[in-house]
């Protein structure tokens, strides 16, 4: 595949260190200046940001976290005077209060470059017709990549939140080659088509870019067999830029972190010590081009690896492993901390292919309850009860032997949880009731 | 070719550059936009060893130049062009250019010193015509020329440059920068130019730098400098 910038996705190790630094310490100087959340953390901790001699020295600096952002809601942390200010994004809240991002100029360049970098890894060229399907809005997913396939000169379908009956009839009359939305949709548009009788054959589809959501090795195996395609995955985050952080390139074996736009630390999570490579931690990304809205050691709640080993593909950078667990999607159930994925695990083994599925946390009479709702094929709705009561039991059985913990399980029909982008697996109902 | 990493820069106890990164590629034009007394003569008179005291590293060709003094420095293939020009007025131009081979002096045989004064009269042809005039006779755009082309008698691999641009008119100015233009195309010079024209320096350049006391805190390619609100309202007087 091809690399979309070869000048700076190659750069030597010690070249790119040389680049970091440098943009690390205008960064720095500029949120000392600008931002009076960094100003007065610099001043307290005695940091004077000019002292910076290496990239270690990042390190002085403590953590930035969602809860920092959400109290300087809307535009306290904003680097640059809203009137140069071109775009504005904001994060789902679906954790909590949303976070507004702004966007210079040059941040929407810099973001189209990083989006392109994205595609060409995932093999999108001028010839691709490139349907997104995330949607155009506050979420960052669409106009990100819109603005990086326009780059590429591929055709763009900006088919947003179409319905996904529509989104079918697009993609095989418009002769769609790539697509690219949330694993989970993708999915979903694989259950239409089976619904619909629609074969990968009608199609000319033969790229898959999805991310947005933490998403399982199995599901991909699922979708490129389902639809007979290459499917890569990227990573991004609002608070960050949006998609264009990280992505696969034709090795699917790890996703390379732009690094000269972000440098990357993984921390324990329970400590926050910093972690080595190949250790398993959270994520913490700084900012190193942005001009509204920097971000110095942002903690990213994804839980990750870094690898620092060549890739055949040429590019040097860092790769990280692909996110699988978000801290925000980790339930604590009496005491006992579980995630999403852990679940996808066992359903997946049971039902023979990755279901849609929720999870719904209450609390009754002091004690934790969990409910996990599922998507079963419509056909067993139609067959006798006894048959849904059995899957049923077989849920709870595996769960109690797999995780300690005996949950109410709801079978619904296909369709009923609805799929949106960026909304997380779990809903937490405690803190409400 | 160049990489300053972290440099601090002392007028005796006074911090004038704190802690400047910034690098250049070979073959490339890079400028330096600041105002005056961010720094931008000293970044320069730094990188040349014509400062007291320097801490943190400058490589030229992976090679720790900062404590090497100024004529090592320049045998290594860096000229420094400066600010008001510095030319030796009771001297003919052509004495001025030998004395641009000066580190080369011992070495240097009549043959090859003599073609690189032809080249310079032909990158210059004005020069040649004025070659046995004193120095100091000469009008501000043709003293440009020749403190360029002293510079370049060393036959260097960096060229730096100092505000070249000050007191001369426009259309010298234009071309001026036009030779330097085609030196870059033509022989692969290195340029890193500060310049107070920032226009004109954004428009030859691919990258840039902004230093502001002492600081670099900003940098791009010419055309997100050119796009940065900062940029265009402190160097260019848009809004």
């Amino acid at each position: 595949m091809p690399i979309w910038n070869e000048k700076y996705e190659t750069l030597s190790r010690k070249e790119l260190t040389q680049v970091q630094l440098e943009r690390l310490q205008q960064t720095l100087s500029r949120v000392y200046r600008r931002v009076s959340y960094y100003h007065n953390l610099f001043n307290k901790i005695d940091f004077d940001p000019f002292e910076i001699s290496d990239l270690g020295d990042l390190r002085k600096i403590p953590y930035t976290t969602k809860e920092t952002l959400r109290l300087a809601y809307p535009y306290d942390m904003f680097a640059v005077p809203l009137r140069e200010v071109v775009r504005m994004h904001s994060t789902s809240g679906t954790t909590g209060q949303p976070l507004v991002v702004g966007y210079t100029k040059n941040d929407i360049d810099h973001w189209t470059e990083l989006s392109a970098r994205v595609l060409s890894a995932a093999g999108v060229t001028k010839d691709d017709i490139i349907q997104i399907c995330f949607p155009y809005g506050l979420f960052t997913g669409g106009l990100g990549f819109h603005y990086g396939a326009e780059k590429i000169g591929a055709s763009v379908i900006p088919s947003s939140e179409a319905d996904m009956e529509d989104q079918i009839i697009i993609m095989k009359d418009y002769r769609t080659t790539a697509l690219t939305c949330a694993p989970s949709y993708a999915a979903g548009l694989c259950d239409i088509m089976v619904e619909k009788g629609v074969t990968p054959a009608e199609l000319s589809l033969r790229i898959g870019l999805f991310g947005a959501e933490p998403w399982s090795e199995t599901l991909r195996k699922e979708i490129e067999d389902h639809l007979s395609i290459s499917v890569t995955d990227n990573y991004g985050l609002t608070e960050v830029i949006g998609p264009g952080v990280s992505f696969e390139c034709e090795n699917k074996n790890g996703l390379h972190i732009s690094e000269d736009h972000f440098i990357p630390e993984i921390i324990s999570p329970e400590t926050g010590n910093p972690l080595g490579p190949g250790e398993q931690g959270e994520l913490v990304l700084t900012t190193i081009t942005k001009e509204a809205y920097p971000l110095i050691r942002y903690r990213t709640g994804d839980l990750t690896q870094l690898f620092y080993e060549e890739c055949s593909c040429g590019r040097t950078f860092v790769r990280m492993k692909r996110v699988f667990e978000r801290l925000d999607d980790m339930i604590i159930l009496n005491g006992q901390n579980m995630f999403p994925s852990q679940f996808e695990k066992i359903l997946t083994n049971i039902i023979g292919k990755t279901p849609n599925f929720q999870l719904v946390v209450d609390r009754k009479e002091n004690l934790d309850k969990l409910e996990i709702q599922v998507e079963v094929s419509g056909d067993i709705f139609d067959d006798e009860m006894k048959k849904l009561t059995e899957l049923e039991l077989h849920i709870i059985k595996e769960v109690k032997a797999h995780l300690n913990l005996v949950p109410d399980v709801r079978l619904v029909e296909p369709r009923t949880i609805k799929k949106d982008m960026k909304k997380s697996r779990v809903i937490d109902l405690r803190n409400k009731s | 070719m160049l990489k300053i990493r972290s440099l601090r820069s002392y007028y005796e106890s006074l911090c004038i550059l704190k802690s400047v990164s910034m690098h250049i590629e070979k073959g490339e034009i890079v400028t330096l936009i600041g105002a005056n007394g961010s720094g931008k003569s000293t970044l320069l008179n730094s990188i040349v060893g014509l400062m007291p005291r320097v801490t943190g590293s400058i490589l030229f060709e992976d090679k720790e130049i900062q404590k090497l003094s100024s004529n090592v420095i320049v045998k290594l293939g860096i000229a420094l062009v400066p600010e008001g020009r510095e030319l030796f007025s009771p001297m003919s131009v052509i004495d001025n250019l030998i004395l641009g081979t000066y580190p080369y002096y011992r070495i240097k045989n009549r043959q090859t010193l003599n073609e690189r004064i032809e080249w310079i009269f032909d990158l210059f042809p004005v020069l040649g015509k004025r070659k046995k005039q004193l120095a100091g006779t000469l009008s501000g755009g043709e003293q440009q020329m020749l403190s360029i082309s002293r510079a370049l008698m060393s036959n260097p691999k960096l060229l730096l440059l100092d505000e070249p641009s000050v007191g001369l008119a426009p259309k010298i100015v234009e071309n001026i920068f036009q030779t330097l233009v085609e030196l870059n195309e033509k022989t692969n010079l290195t340029v890193f130019l500060v310049e107070q024209n920032v226009n004109l320096a954004l428009d030859i350049c691919q990258r840039g730098y902004v230093i502001e006391t002492g600081q670099i805190i900003l940098s791009g390619e010419s055309d997100e400098l050119i796009n940065n609100k900062e940029v265009l309202r402190a160097y260019l007087g848009k809004e």
